[in-house]
């Protein structure tokens, strides 16, 4: 940037880009401002005035810095750079003037709000407001709307910022709040006191600058300061949206997220968001035997017996589930190999190419997604199976991107254009591609998980090549690509692996069945479908108890943490796939996770830098025959996708609530 | 006092034909297209000439105003937009525009769009002013009839397309930014300046927002001449303008005088003269309800123009007087006057929304004594904390009376307080 705007800021000179609010100019020259209603991440409402500043030359009143440019400004008369005082009387005064108006009317009620300790309203009283009270008259009090399971109100508190507001209109899509009423009776509340619905509501809470709107679940159950904060990867789709766990004792409390321009923003699904109270229900805590046609309860050295038993010389196949971080993959890859065993993570039947990294990961980041002038989503439903990512599609549509959809025409929050619904309207998109700059291919699992995914998949590589877009593979298994970078494949897919296969190792895999009369081994977290299958059951850590590596869709290996223990005998996932293989006499070579990284990364490099996505070299697919099938939808539940999230009362109420709105509506009779 | 033959709008009663054969009659739409003739510069040069200053409160000189249009579009339409909201308290003087004399705004629009170089002019009307939006919508649909709007309008060679909308009765509608926001559909709510209308106004084009009576006038200016309505009232307050006096007179009335008439002069010769006599007078509010009220030996020396009510820390307004005389309990009036914008406040910024319901609760107190004397520095340094730290200038309009209030009757407040023996605040147990 050439045009450099040069300010005096404090007495500071500095030169800023002109089209910065004074806001951001004062952050760059190290200056705090007070704000409340402004969000970087949203549109200005400039609505609370607390960021009020002087500015000389200007009108004898303070300007609100948030809403202000600086190109905006005028220099002084012999051409002085302009001037922005933050420290004067006048500031001092506005900001005092305002935070007494913003405290006379909320409730005083801070031991008792579930936003103490981490309340903006709360620090910026101690930094800005004065330590007293001259306000004599009666406080008003909000009636609280019902917004739904997530989202509790005491609207007592709200100041009005409108922050909800804007997410929901802007980043979520779904305009469902909104100020009613004006002046001191104007009230934050949702249209006709409906429930919120958006898949994103949960940040509203996070964005909430007071205790108004605050997190449901966990409300009254601990205060910020006793929690111990583990900053991790999130496991619930396939994003990886960086989150922040944060545990009391043994006990995860709330999840929240975490910035990463990259990948989340700061925004995170609800799903991820509340899935918590599934990490304490339906826990396998130790492991358990089937004798006799009943699960029995086992110590560690029977249920290895068992195994060694049942499986010596014979043929095992092991599969990887979707939550299965790359330390187990790698183990238990190790393990087949050794066995002599077949191996297979596209348990859901994706047509991925296994070593083709730039067709079963793509070679669009999610900032190339948001940076799109046009993108094309086939067989994919990306509100669906990655909110987070559907809401930076959202800001691509705004920022003037043209989106169209090859598959089962949905509400994406944005307008899109529809295709047509099978592999055969793929040419139909041809021209929306071409003619754009910076177009971007997604192809989800809808158009993968079926017979001629692959000819589909190769279709819209031969469609991305000859347009210049960029193709990225919206995964919904937050383990996959890790797997698919490890070559945890067969060919010829699932048949290929499960052929003959008479001990079958399912590491967390539960969202498919498994052939009868195999021995199945399954490990994993959860008492879900894939332990009542199981013959032998081994109790495994969930995700925010072992530290692991999980690839994202755009190929991204991040770093997950261990923020508590599992409970009861559970072990982590790596560490009891190497203690079986003494059992089964095949002893892996690595004793510790650091070993195990050691040998993962000498292996696939990639995966070993943290944080990097690599560049895939385009490989483009054979094209093969395609069927004019419709895309179907790989769409499970929303809330209910993983183990963890059936184990989840509050996903299951959101669940249910989710079906009772689709339902049609029946009259009483 | 203004002679009859400077009058812009005689037929400000409505004793005569308001259909465009009357207007014609009365020399409006004479020469239209010439006018337009001679070019757009030449309308905003004689009209900065004139010294006309918006008649809508904040007097800012009309022809500048014009001027910051672009000049030459960069794509986007311009638009003009009329701001015919009239909601001020005692404020009534563009309702007999637009019911007696609505060719004059017309052909204003016209002349302004063409200014300014707008096809479309929006005239955004207050939602009570049901017999108003008649009459103008009558007239408009003459003067599309007649061909003076539309295509090629009065055979100018302009087109120009004129709409009137209108409000649904929000005070707050009446503010330039919130009026486009409402004319948008959207709630009328302030919007932050800059950008400032001109710039980016009506769905993101160039704007102009102009009071009906700076439109009415300007046909008559271009016509008559710059020279003759600059050279009716003092330097910098030039021209006719219409007085709205409501109030303790004989005969409340709307009339048009020159500026710069003394209030004295104003009352006793359009209104009969103060209920009582002069010496009955208490105080006038001079500009309509958001200016700070003059106590009644200011009223002896008054001048009605901008810069004379300026200098006395009040304000011309929209130049509707308000007459109290010596009955009226002038806290429980500003009191009236605080409950109002209260009520009309957007609940957009924080120190209008919280502070507006403060004024008006510690005034509610103050009227009827029951407060402590410390309570009175108390509310003007809350006033203070309104004033300039706001989006629009409502919080301004809500905290301007109540200081000409204290500045001006603190005593009278003071002996309330000692009358009724101070607050009587309910103390907690112990």
């Amino acid at each position: 940037m050439t045009d450099l705007r040069k300010i005096i800021i404090d007495g500071m000179e500095l030169e800023v880009d002109p089209r910065l609010t004074l806001l951001q100019a004062c952050e760059e020259a190290g200056v705090e401002i007070p704000r409340f209603c402004y969000h970087e991440r949203l549109s200005i409402a400039g609505n609370c005035r607390m960021c009020l500043v002087e500015v000389k030359g200007g009108p004898p009143k303070p300007a609100a810095s948030c809403a202000m440019q600086v190109k905006d400004l005028r220099p002084g008369p012999e051409g002085q750079p302009p001037e922005v005082m933050t420290r004067t009387p006048m500031v001092k005064k506005a900001r005092e003037g305002v935070m007494e108006f913003l405290l006379i009317n909320h409730p005083l009620d801070c031991p008792i709000c579930d936003q103490g300790g981490e309340c903006d309203l709360q620090d910026q009283a101690m930094a800005y407001g004065v330590d007293f009270s001259r306000y004599r008259e009666p406080k008003r009090a909000a009636i609280d709307p019902d917004l739904g399971p997530l989202v509790g109100t005491c609207m007592t508190r709200c100041i009005s910022c409108t922050r909800c507001v804007r997410f929901l209109t802007e980043v979520a899509g779904v305009p469902e709040m909104g100020q009613t009423g004006r002046g001191e009776d104007s009230e934050i509340t949702s249209y006709l006191g409906a429930m919120l619905t958006s898949e994103l509501q949960g940040n509203v809470i996070d964005l909430c600058p007071v205790g108004a709107l605050t997190n449901k679940p966990y409300a009254y159950t601990a205060r910020p300061w006793e929690l111990r904060k583990t900053e991790t990867i999130d496991v619930i789709d396939a994003l990886g949206t960086n989150i922040r766990v944060d545990v009391r004792g043994r006990e995860v409390m709330r999840i929240l997220p975490r910035n990463h321009d990259g990948v989340n923003e700061e925004w995170m699904a609800d799903r991820s968001r509340f899935v918590w109270d599934g990490l304490r229900r339906q826990r396998l805590d130790r492991p358990y035997v089937r004798r006799d046609g009943k699960l029995h309860a086992a110590t560690w050295a029977e249920a290895f017996g068992a195994i060694a038993e049942a499986a010596r010389g014979k043929r095992f196949a092991a599969l990887a589930g979707d939550l299965a971080p790359a330390e187990a993959v790698y183990a238990l890859r190790e393990l087949a190999r050794a066995l002599g065993g077949t191996t297979e993570c596209r348990v859901d039947g994706a047509r991925l190419p296994a070593g083709n990294r730039s067709a079963y990961v793509g070679t669009a980041t999610i900032r190339d997604v948001e940076a799109a002038d046009a993108i094309l989503l086939i067989g994919s439903n990306p509100r669906n199976e990655a909110p987070v990512l559907n809401a930076r599609m959202r800001k691509a549509w705004l920022n003037g991107c043209e989106i169209a959809v090859l598959g089962e025409p949905a509400d994406l929050a944005y307008p899109y254009s529809h295709l047509g619904t099978g592999p055969a309207d793929l040419d139909k998109a041809r021209d929306g591609l071409a003619g754009a700059e910076r177009p971007v291919v997604v192809v989800g699992m809808g158009a993968l998980c079926r017979a001629d995914g692959g000819a589909v998949l190769g279709r819209a590589m031969a469609l991305a090549g000859e347009t210049g877009a960029k193709l990225l593979v919206l995964h919904t298994a937050a383990g996959r690509v890790g797997a698919m970078d490890l070559g945890f494949t067969t060919e010829g897919g699932m048949e290929a692996a499960l052929d003959g296969a008479e001990v079958i190792y399912a590491l967390g895999v539960d969202e498919v069945d498994l052939p009868d009369g195999a021995f199945v081994v399954y490990q994993g977290s959860h008492g879900d479908r894939g332990a009542h299958r199981a013959d032998v059951i081994l109790p495994a850590c969930a995700y925010t108890e072992e530290t692991g590596i999980f690839v994202n869709m755009e190929g991204r290996p991040q770093l997950a943490n261990r923020a508590g223990f599992p409970p009861g005998d559970a072990r982590e996932n790596w560490a009891i796939i190497r203690a079986l293989s003494a059992a089964l006499d095949a002893t892996l070579p690595f004793d510790s996770v650091a070993d195990l990284r050691a040998a993962m990364v000498s292996e696939v490099p990639h995966l070993g830098r943290i944080d990097q996505v690599p560049e895939n070299a385009w490989t483009p697919l054979p094209a093969g025959d395609i069927t004019d099938q419709a895309f179907g939808s790989v769409a499970t539940d929303h809330y209910l996708g993983t183990p963890i999230g059936r184990a989840s009362e509050v996903m299951a109420e959101m669940s249910r609530l989710s079906r009772s709105r689709s339902a049609p509506p029946l009259a009483a009779e | 006092m203004l002679a009859d033959k400077d009058r812009i709008f005689t037929n400000l009663y409505g004793m005569l034909d308001r259909s465009l054969a009357g207007a014609r009659a009365r020399g409006h739409w004479d020469g239209t297209a010439g006018i337009i003739a001679k070019g757009r510069q030449h309308v905003i040069d004689e009209v900065k000439t004139s010294g006309l200053r918006g008649r809508g409160g904040a007097g800012f000189p009309t022809g500048l105003k014009w001027s910051f249009m672009p000049k030459q579009s960069d794509g986007r339409p311009h638009y003009l937009v009329v701001n015919a909201d009239e909601s001020e308290p005692g404020t009534c003087k563009d309702r007999e525009i637009m019911r007696h004399e609505p060719h004059t705004l017309v052909e204003g629009c016209l002349i302004a769009g063409f200014a300014m170089g707008a096809n479309t002019g929006y005239i955004y009307i207050r939602g009570e002013y049901i017999r108003e939006r008649e009459a103008l919508q009558t007239a408009i649909d003459e003067a599309y009839e007649a061909g003076l709007l539309g295509p090629d309008a009065a055979g100018s060679g302009w087109d120009f397309d004129l709409y009137l909308s209108h409000g649904a009765g929000a005070y707050i509608c009446g503010e330039e930014t919130a009026l486009l926001e409402s004319l948008e559909g959207k709630k009328g709510m302030p919007r932050l300046k800059p950008p400032f209308p001109a710039n980016t106004g009506l769905w993101g084009c160039p704007t102009t927002v102009n009071n009906v009576e700076s439109i009415a006038v300007v046909p008559t200016i271009l016509r008559r001449g710059a020279g003759w309505f600059a050279n009716i009232g003092r330097q910098n307050n030039a021209g006719t303008k219409l007085f709205a006096i409501s109030g303790h007179v004989n005969h409340p009335c709307v009339v048009e005088e020159a500026m710069s008439i003394p209030l004295k002069d104003l009352l006793e010769k359009h209104c009969g003269g103060v209920r009582g006599g002069w010496k009955n007078l208490k105080a006038v509010i001079p500009g309509g309800s958001s200016v700070p009220c003059l106590p009644a030996p200011l009223c002896d020396e008054c001048i009605m123009d901008f810069d004379w009510l300026r200098e006395q820390r009040s304000g011309l307004g929209t130049a509707a007087v308000i007459v109290m005389d010596q009955s009226t309990d002038i806290i429980k009036a500003i009191w009236r006057l605080s409950k109002f914008y209260k009520h009309e406040s957007c609940g957009q910024c924080t120190p209008c929304r919280e502070g507006t319901g403060w004024m008006m609760r510690v005034m509610d107190r103050l009227v009827r004594g029951e407060a402590e004397i410390e309570e009175i520095d108390m509310l003007l340094d809350v006033t203070k904390q309104v004033e300039g730290h706001t989006i629009c200038a409502l919080g301004d309009a809500a905290a301007w009376p109540i200081q000409g209030l204290i500045r001006h009757f603190r005593d009278e407040i003071e002996d309330r307080i000692r009358k009724a023996g101070g607050a009587r605040r309910p103390v907690a147990a112990e």
